[in-house]
């Protein structure tokens, strides 16, 4: 086929040769122009259009998906019609280059820029000033952000807060998780009784939020208690409670916030043991119970040991979860009556506030607590090919 | 011998019982704000949802007693119906031998006396107006048990679905797609900067969203991209990538090498074999993550609330939701209607796709 073609291309007249260069380089600049085109348009459509909802909604898959499967195409295209050495060069960076890309832009430079802004005022490093400018600007106030991480009140609060929800919270799901795999995998119903389990992981924080403020719903004593917790309260004779703002207990009121999480997360935990519960060989706990041990030596002796690894992991997934945790106590109490956590000072320092020096030092701070959890938890995947 | 299996029934026995007792701890919660969604506004508002079970309740047997014309001392001892105590006593309530119960109703001159006797009874007035305030548009008209019709705005649930969807539908699948490239070519191309950029992205997968918020606002702002939907699909692209590609390079580099080799052999190019080849055989991995993602972005509040929060035409469900509780927080009737519309794609999903959803939520624990 090579050959006839080439042969063909000698007998064509020089005129041809040139009206099809040039038609090539029309096409080739002209067909990501019109997409890009066609793509601005419907960027357009989507901000202002007054449409109805559904066709926006229709509009926006459709524009959204299509337009980046309709990018690599057409790069792809433009790629494939180069010579064979500039294909081989290039095509691997159309293939990369746009995820490497956007990861530089989201979360690569970001973390500069972040550590950047943390080393000024509330006002970030001044604009239209070079590197050295800008750190000799007044607005440069070196560590005294991360000074203040550790020593504003609330901050403070945080702190303590969410070492709080890393102790109670992450223990509290992998003792559920474990207790609901050990007891499923001994029961009549163990697939209903997962299911069931692992269902509020389904749920958005949001959500699990709304359910928990209805089981604390306070209503004044002598009424009728419409919320859950409060009814049983009333019922043994105690005084109601708004539960989550009850500031006479803090710092104790977060466990009621913690609770909700433990409730989403034991289910993930549930998963995780029960799978590593069915890995342990049936002739070692066999071996144990011809020795005489009784089943809960057998748990804490034999079962705890073997599946001490999915444990630890489970545990490091949690507490980093925990650590970054915000939904839930932002809706509940919005971070009031001693409930703040780090993720919600941040939030408030660097949106509500406009303190974006202090929020950044915050981000900071939480990802040089995230980094070694996280980097214990890739080992433990990848050892195990969980996926 | 007998002995020990009898044990061992007693045992099953309470292994059973006892996580029967824990699921309905864990299922409680869920199930009163079901109930309470197709309750009465009224009787969200008054009574428990757990009034729907049979309970004990005082129904009046003889209404309209007036205490005025028994010629009684409402300040001093009366005895009314066999009952007797002072004018306190009667508000609060007095047994009498038979069972019966005489309580005052109203206040000390023009109040009236009822007798009252202890019946089962059950609130089972289920309606829908809850859904269809919640998810009407501007105004719902509220007809009030009296007859007369009241009319309250609407909440918007509908719109605020459907920017759900918006926004999530497409970023689940613009990242897939993205990291799908990527983990091809990391898997099955040679070029320089292969190795470096492959760390890289497993480097990002530690970075916890805020780091990156403040600097993306930024950038948005001056591209005026705020409050867009491109805006939020390219940043929960960006969050969701570098876990998509590392899960996908997983999956991909793994495929039977003989199957692409013969492909290559035939002449076809890396686009048609990543695209008939790489992509339908990676579909366990894809739905999974597709699974995950989906849930992550339509559950997802924050970032929705700093990149689309300046816009209330854009608001999703989770923003929406958060508004009521904010705005109206104890309105249950709107809250527990509002929750479950939230929740149902979610359940959906759960249900019909349970062994992608577990697989999916596993490999997402190690997104930063």
């Amino acid at each position: 086929m090579d050959v006839t073609n080439a042969v063909k291309d000698k007998d064509q007249s020089l005129l041809i040769r040139i009206i099809s260069l040039i038609g090539r380089l029309v096409v080739a600049v002209g067909i990501p122009l019109i997409a890009f085109y066609v793509l601005y348009l419907g960027f357009i459509f989507l901000r202002d259009s007054k449409a109805p909802r559904l066709i926006i909604t229709l509009v926006a898959i459709v524009w959204g998906v299509g337009g980046v499967a309709l990018l690599y195409w057409i790069f792809n295209w433009l790629v494939e019609r180069l010579p064979d050495a500039w294909k081989t060069r290039l095509l691997p960076f159309v293939f990369v280059g746009p995820a490497m890309a956007i990861l530089a832009w989201y979360l690569a430079i970001p973390t500069l820029r972040t550590f950047w802004i943390s080393l000024y005022t509330n006002t970030g490093p001044p604009e239209g000033l070079n590197m050295f400018q800008q750190l000799a600007s007044s607005a440069f106030v070196g560590l005294d952000n991360y000074k203040a991480v550790f020593t504003d009140s609330l901050m403070q609060q945080a702190l303590r807060n969410n070492l709080m929800w890393i102790v109670f919270g992450s223990t509290a799901s992998v003792i559920f998780g474990l207790l609901i795999a050990v007891l499923a995998d001994r029961s009549s119903y163990e697939n209903l009784a997962k299911s069931l389990i692992f269902l509020p992981m389904a749920i958005s924080f949001v959500g699990a939020s709304v359910i928990w403020n209805f089981i604390y719903e306070y209503r004044p004593e002598g009424q009728p208690q419409i919320g859950l917790l409060n009814a049983i309260v009333t019922g043994f004779g105690g005084t109601p409670q708004a539960f989550p703002q009850w500031v006479a207990i803090a710092p104790w009121n977060n466990l009621f916030l913690i609770v909700i999480v433990v409730w989403l997360q034991a289910g993930f935990s549930m998963v995780l043991f029960s799978a590593a519960l069915k890995g342990i060989p049936e002739e070692l706990m066999e071996a144990g119970r011809i020795d005489g041990a009784t089943e809960i030596q057998i748990f804490f002796r034999i079962m705890v040991p073997y599946i001490r690894g999915t444990i630890i992991s489970v545990w490091t997934t949690i507490v980093i979860f925990t650590l970054k945790i915000f939904d839930v106590v932002w809706v509940m109490t919005g971070g009031q009556f001693g409930t703040h956590v780090i993720a919600t000072q941040f939030y408030r320092q660097s949106f509500t506030n406009r303190n974006s020096g202090f929020g950044s030092a915050i981000a900071i701070v939480l990802l040089i607590a995230v980094i070694p959890v996280m980097i214990y938890n890739l080992r433990q995947f990848r050892e195990q090919e969980a996926f | 011998m007998a002995g020990r299996k009898n044990q061992k029934r007693l045992g099953k026995l309470v292994v059973n019982v006892s996580l029967f007792i824990i699921i309905l701890l864990w299922t409680i919660p869920t199930v009163g704000i079901f109930v309470s969604s197709f309750r009465n506004r009224d009787d969200i508002a008054t009574s428990g949802w757990w009034n729907i079970f049979p309970y004990r309740d005082w129904q009046a047997v003889k209404k309209d007693i007036d205490p005025n014309t028994l010629g009684q001392d409402v300040n001093g001892v009366m005895t009314i119906e066999g009952a007797t105590g002072t004018f306190e006593q009667f508000r609060a309530g007095i047994q009498t031998p038979n069972g019966e119960r005489v309580t005052w109703i109203g206040n000390k001159r023009i109040g009236t006396v009822e007798v009252q006797k202890q019946v089962w009874t059950v609130d089972w007035n289920f309606t829908l107006d809850n859904y269809k305030q919640v998810l009407g548009g501007q105004t719902f008209k509220f007809t009030k048990p009296d007859g007369s019709v009241e009319t309250v705005p609407g909440d918007n649930m509908t719109r605020a679905f459907l920017n759900s969807l918006s926004v999530a539908i497409p970023s689940t699948l613009i990242p897939i797609l993205i990291a799908a490239f990527a983990a091809y070519a990391f898997a099955w191309m040679k070029f320089p900067g292969r190795r470096w950029m492959f760390i890289l992205v497993v480097a990002l997968l530690v970075v916890p969203l805020q780091i990156a918020l403040v600097p993306i606002l930024r950038d948005y702002n001056k591209l005026h991209l705020n409050g867009t939907f491109l805006a939020i699909w390219l940043a929960h692209t960006g969050f969701g990538l570098a876990l998509a590609t590392y899960l996908l390079y997983n999956y991909i580099s793994t495929l039977p090498r003989d199957i692409l080799e013969s492909a290559f052999i035939d002449g076809a190019s890396h686009f048609t074999v990543f695209t008939r080849l790489v992509l339908p055989l990676s579909m366990p991995a894809l739905a999974s993550f597709a699974i995950f993602q989906f849930l992550w972005v339509w559950n997802d509040y924050l970032v929705a609330l700093i990149f689309l929060g300046g816009n209330p035409e854009f608001e999703l469900v989770t923003q929406r939701m958060a508004a009521i509780v904010g705005s109206r927080g104890s309105e249950w009737h709107l809250l527990t209607a509002g929750a479950f519309v939230s929740m149902l794609l979610p359940l959906l999903v759960f249900f019909s796709l349970q062994r992608f959803f577990v697989r999916g939520l596993l490999a997402g624990s190690v997104k930063g």
